[in-house]
């Protein structure tokens, strides 16, 4: 067992646990975007920081609980930094209701870069959920630094692809998207409901696996020709 | 493709072995062809996007052919003091081309990298390999002349 | 030959010094420095020449790592006079022989000058840029032939291992090691000894260490010229700490970008196994050990200690969460011990000379010597290593000499792009972990970059954004979006259309990128705005109130005009402008039409009266 304290607050809890399910253990309430129980915790939202004893804001998703550890959920440094990471993500993905929430929340109530419609926040949930859940290993990321993306293989329909719309299913930030051609409604709900909406509906065309770039679902649009990348030209805009 | 083989072979067909197999790879072929990667995530059994992440990650691959001379601009941080992008924006000038990309003729690619460890004599250009210390934009037009010279445009090689 | 006990190593010695002593030695400086400006055509001229003189066998002729001044090479040094030649070229190469080897007449024409009395100076030791320094790790560095292990035996090589498996437990080295006081040299200045018992103590039968030379600070060469020049160094540093943690396999990452180091190293692990020093029972001992090279394929972020052991296990180079630390939880899970190039070549040295020795050198907090490559706007660029606590001043002005005037030196950027942009107001400081990082700027793992006045801090702030977010994982949200953000403020700022709320935004920003990055490429990633931002804030003041940039620099604010005075009308600069935008008659005062020039900067480089001026 290991002791350490939230917020004051002393617990006991196993080796190998996370602060972010200490944090749940005791009931108080942290944002998360890239986490899912269901899936290897991944780091890379930033969003669940917590402030340690030294000071330091580390992610509480994938920081294992250590003996000793004060750790402080809600401190102004930790609200401080949420706050700035909400506008940063909000000024690459503003339509996300998700997001749009997130940020009302936190009294975020200006983004003040200038803003790209990338509908995408490379959370990476959804390479995760191919990979781990639907052993299908379809998409991942391509890429580093900004220029950062989610494709699959030479962006060209995978083989490997079930289009199971796992994909779709857990995207954060994708309400507004994967509409197909004719989207009957702005809201397709696939983010709210269980069962994968678009696939059914719209076939190979509305899982991002349809012909390249012609969904959108999850492909960045062609917003930094990915020089690497023989097909970038070929790429239509997206959505 | 047989060279592809003798590339796995050489280091056996084991994920921690990717790397140095791409490497070989574009060593060989100058860039990543697309049915090299096929076979070695065949081979060494991991998912394709695995390799093509990786081929897209790391600086020294190139998913696109280069050309016949391979022109790289050094832009670390002693070459950028001592005027490393007006380099840039020469060559970029004199190719018609921009940085990463190929001439039509297929003669010339250009590329830049972050130090290549001789920032003593910055600004460095390595044309095929070779270092050309203490560039500036009027010799560099001159080297560009001569290996012009040296070989008259061919058609387009594809 | 297999080495098997610590007599036979002596003896072995013995022998080989007994037939290199007498005679005099020619060193071609092999470093890339000296090999792109054409060393290899002067070893080659050598050994023609020295054939034809019927010397072949009298001279020993070597090709060795870098000197240091790479600035003035092709460098030649001959021993035992010690003459130091520089800039020696291939048609040189029969003067050297015909007249210092064969006559001993010294070659005043390719001696150093001293900068202050001009006076030509003989000796390497009475060159100001290699008097100031200590050269511990590099001692041998321009001394032997690295491709040659008899060389480094010859010098005492592989005796401290030969010591360490025959005499000391790995406690014992451990101990050695932590009482030296040794620190890490690859950034955060951990302490060695400290990370090889938290290694040792590691639950797990396999156990890896592992040499960084990702060297992925662009502008530094120091681990590079230290693999080239003395690989055995870092080799025996790396199997005595094998032993030390009790790790059977050993791994050597050096960046493809080297390809002579690479190939240096393949060398030099065939001749170690020839000799013994790897493979099985080691000295006689129980120990085995082997290594092997695993090369980078480019990434900056794979000098990390976790992003480099998924490009090890063959996958894309993304930091962890750390903890679990790599002492624990390493390569495949297995406990690993990672240090820096030049970290596992102090080794020997501190095991040779005692921890005490080694301790008694630098300050109360950091031991021994470090490496630096010293680059940008000084007079002798090139390799110094100093005793810790050397002030910046001393290591600039005195080693570095200065600014070749007129241009004023303003400020050093130490670091790399974790580092920082220190003033010359605090030059003063010496050169110690805490000293620079209470400056805002770190030690690194010795990138030292001296800017003038002609360098603008806003350009250079921008620069290594430009840097970051691209070499940046791309996993984590604030250091992927935040540096892009901050490049792009920052190109605003250079481009004159930023306002005084967008330095209040960079600011902001830059203390959020630092606090919540997952790793340490994002948690340093703003220094070099930060430190740029407390030093010369007025700069950055000046690009957005006057639209100025007052070192002349950033394109959209700046013209190239012609100083009518000095212009001589030598029509030199008319036909490379790209743009013929320049206007003139001989021997009348050109004009340059601001309406087409582009502001390449052609003109001002090929002008040779300094008449083009930048306003
Ligand atoms: C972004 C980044 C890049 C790094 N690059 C290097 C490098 O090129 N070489 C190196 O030795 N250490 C580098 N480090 C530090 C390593 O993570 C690690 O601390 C070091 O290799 C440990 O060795 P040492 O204790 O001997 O310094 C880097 C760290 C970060 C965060
Ligand atoms: S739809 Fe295709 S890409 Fe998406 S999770 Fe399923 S298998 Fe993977
Ligand atoms: S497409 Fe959605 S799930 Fe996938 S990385 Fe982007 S935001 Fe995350
Ligand atoms: S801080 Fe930067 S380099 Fe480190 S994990 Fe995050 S994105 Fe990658
Ligand atoms: S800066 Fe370039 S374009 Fe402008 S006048 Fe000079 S050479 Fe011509
Ligand atoms: S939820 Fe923890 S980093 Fe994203
Ligand atoms: S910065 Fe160009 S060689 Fe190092
Ligand atoms: S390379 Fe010759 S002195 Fe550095």
């Amino acid at each position: 067992m290991t002791r350490l304290y939230i917020n004051g607050i002393e617990v006991d809890l196993e080796e190998g646990t996370t602060l972010l399910e200490a944090v749940e253990h005791l009931g108080i309430e942290i944002p998360t975007l890239c986490f899912h129980p269901g899936l290897s915790a991944y780091g890379a939202c930033r969003l669940c920081v917590v402030e340690l004893g030294d000071g330091r804001l580390v992610s509480a998703c994938t920081y294992p609980v250590q003996e000793g550890l004060q750790v402080r959920t809600h401190s102004p440094r930790v609200l401080r930094a949420r706050r700035m990471l909400i506008e940063l993500l909000l000024s690459i993905c503003p339509g996300s209701k998700r997001l749009q929430d997130l940020a009302a929340e936190h009294q975020v109530e200006r983004v003040r870069f200038s803003v790209r419609d990338e509908r995408c926040i490379l959370c990476g949930l959804c390479v995760r959920m191919c990979a781990e859940q639907m052993m299908a290993h379809a998409i991942g990321f391509v890429n580093r630094g900004y220029r950062r993306r989610i494709t699959t293989p030479f962006d060209l329909t995978s083989d490997v692809c079930r289009r199971c719309g796992g994909c779709l299913y857990i995207c954060p930030v994708c309400e507004l998207r994967c509409q197909g051609p004719e989207a009957p409604s702005v809201v397709c709900g696939s983010c709210m409901t269980p069962a994968p909406t678009c696939p059914p509906v719209y076939e190979d065309l509305a899982c991002y696996m349809g012909a390249a770039g012609e969904c959108g679902t999850c492909v960045r649009g062609p917003r930094t020709p990915d020089r690497r990348s023989p097909d970038f030209t070929r790429r239509r805009e997206s959505v | 493709m047989r060279e592809v083989e003798a590339i796995i072979e050489r280091y056996g067909a084991k994920r921690r072995h990717v790397i140095a197999i791409l490497q070989d790879i574009q060593t060989q072929f100058h860039y990543l062809p697309r049915e090299a990667l096929l076979e070695v995530a065949a081979r060494v059994r991991i998912p394709l996007i695995d390799l093509y992440s990786i081929a897209t990650f790391y600086n020294c691959f190139s998913l696109v052919p280069r050309g016949e001379h391979v022109i790289r601009v050094c832009l670390g941080t002693a070459c950028h003091l001592k005027g490393g992008t007006r380099l840039v924006e020469a060559l970029e000038r004199e190719l018609g081309v921009r940085e990463g990309e190929m001439t039509p003729d297929g003669q010339f690619s250009f590329e830049t990298v972050r130090c290549v460890g001789a920032c003593a004599l910055a600004p460095l250009v390595l044309i095929d390999g070779r270092y050309y210390p203490k560039m500036k934009q009027r010799k560099l037009t001159q080297v560009l002349a001569r290996l012009r010279r040296a070989r008259p445009p061919a058609e387009v090689t594809q | 030959m297999k080495i098997r006990t610590l007599e036979q190593l002596k003896a072995l010695q013995g022998e080989l010094r007994a037939a290199r002593d007498h005679k005099p030695c020619v060193r071609v400086c092999g470093g890339t420095g000296c090999r792109a400006r054409g060393s290899e055509e002067v070893l080659a001229r050598f050994t023609t020449l020295l054939q034809e003189a019927g010397l072949a066998e009298a001279v020993d002729l070597r090709f060795t790592g870098c000197h240091g001044l790479c600035e003035r090479g092709p460098l030649v040094s001959l021993a035992p006079e010690g003459i130091f030649y520089q800039g020696v070229e291939a048609d040189d190469v029969r003067a050297i022989v015909m007249e210092t080897l064969a006559r001993g007449v010294v070659i005043e024409r390719l001696l150093a000058q001293d900068p202050v009395t001009g006076k030509r100076v003989r000796r390497e030791q009475e060159i100001p840029f290699y008097r100031r320094q200590h050269r511990l790790v590099l001692r041998f560095n321009g001394v032997i032939d690295p491709t040659d292990i008899r060389e480094y035996i010859a010098f005492g090589g592989y005796h401290a291992l030969g010591m360490v498996l025959t005499r000391l437990t790995p406690d014992e080295v451990i101990e050695i090691i932590e009482r030296s006081g040794l620190r890490g040299r690859g950034g955060a200045g951990f302490p060695t000894g400290k990370k090889w018992r938290l290694a040792r103590a590691a639950p797990g039968s396999r156990k890896y260490v592992i040499c960084n030379g990702d060297e992925g600070d662009p502008g530094a060469f120091m681990d590079r010229s230290v693999l080239e020049g003395n690989p055995h160094s870092v080799i025996e540093g790396m199997i005595i700490g094998a032993y030390a943690v009790g790790a059977a396999q050993g791994i050597i990452y050096v960046r493809e970008e080297y390809p002579l180091a690479v190939r240096t190293l393949e060398i030099a692990l065939a001749q170690a196994r020839d000799y013994g020093f790897l493979g099985e029972e080691i000295f006689g001992s129980a120990f085995s050990f082997d290594m092997e090279i695993v090369r980078g394929a480019g990434a900056f972020v794979a000098g990390e200690e976790t992003a480099l052991i998924a490009a090890v296990e063959g996958k894309v180079s993304e930091p962890r969460q750390r903890p679990p630390y790599p002492v624990h939880r390493g390569v495949w899970g297995h406990p690993t011990v990672i240090n820096n190039v030049e970290t596992w070549a102090n080794v020997p040295v501190i095991i040779e000379r005692g921890p005490e020795w080694f301790a008694s050198l630098g300050t109360a907090t950091s031991k021994g010597t470090k490496i630096f490559s010293l680059v940008g706007k000084v007079a002798n660029t090139g390799l110094v290593e100093i005793p810790m606590g050397m002030t910046l001043r001393e290591l600039i002005e005195e080693i570095g000499g200065g600014a070749p005037p007129p241009r004023e030196i303003k400020a050093v950027q130490i670091g790399g792009p974790s580092g920082g942009c220190l003033p010359k107001t605090l030059f003063d400081l010496p050169i110690d972990y805490e000293s620079l990082t209470e400056a805002g700027a770190m030690m690194g793992s010795g990138g030292l970059i001296v800017m003038d006045d002609r360098t603008c801090m806003v350009d250079v702030a921008r620069y290594f954004m430009d840097f970051l977010r691209d070499e940046s994982c791309g996993k984590c949200l604030p250091c992927r979006e935040g540096t892009n953000r901050m490049y792009e403020l920052l190109t605003a700022i250079c481009e004159g259309r930023a306002t005084e709320s967008d330095l209040e935004l960079l600011e902001e920003l830059a203390q959020v990128v630092r606090e919540t990055s997952l790793c340490g490429l994002g948690q340093t990633a703003p220094n070099p705005v930060l430190t740029t931002l407390r030093y010369f804030r007025s700069e950055y003041e000046a690009h957005i109130r006057e639209r100025r940039c007052p070192a002349g620099v950033c394109k959209a604010l700046i013209r190239y005009v012609i100083n009518a005075e000095r212009c001589t009308g030598c029509l030199a600069c008319l036909s490379p402008c790209p743009q013929q935008a320049i206007r003139g008659q001989l021997k009348q005062p050109h004009v340059i039409d601001q309406e087409r020039c582009i502001k390449c900067g052609i003109c001002h480089e090929v002008c040779q009266f300094e008449a083009v001026e930048i306003v």
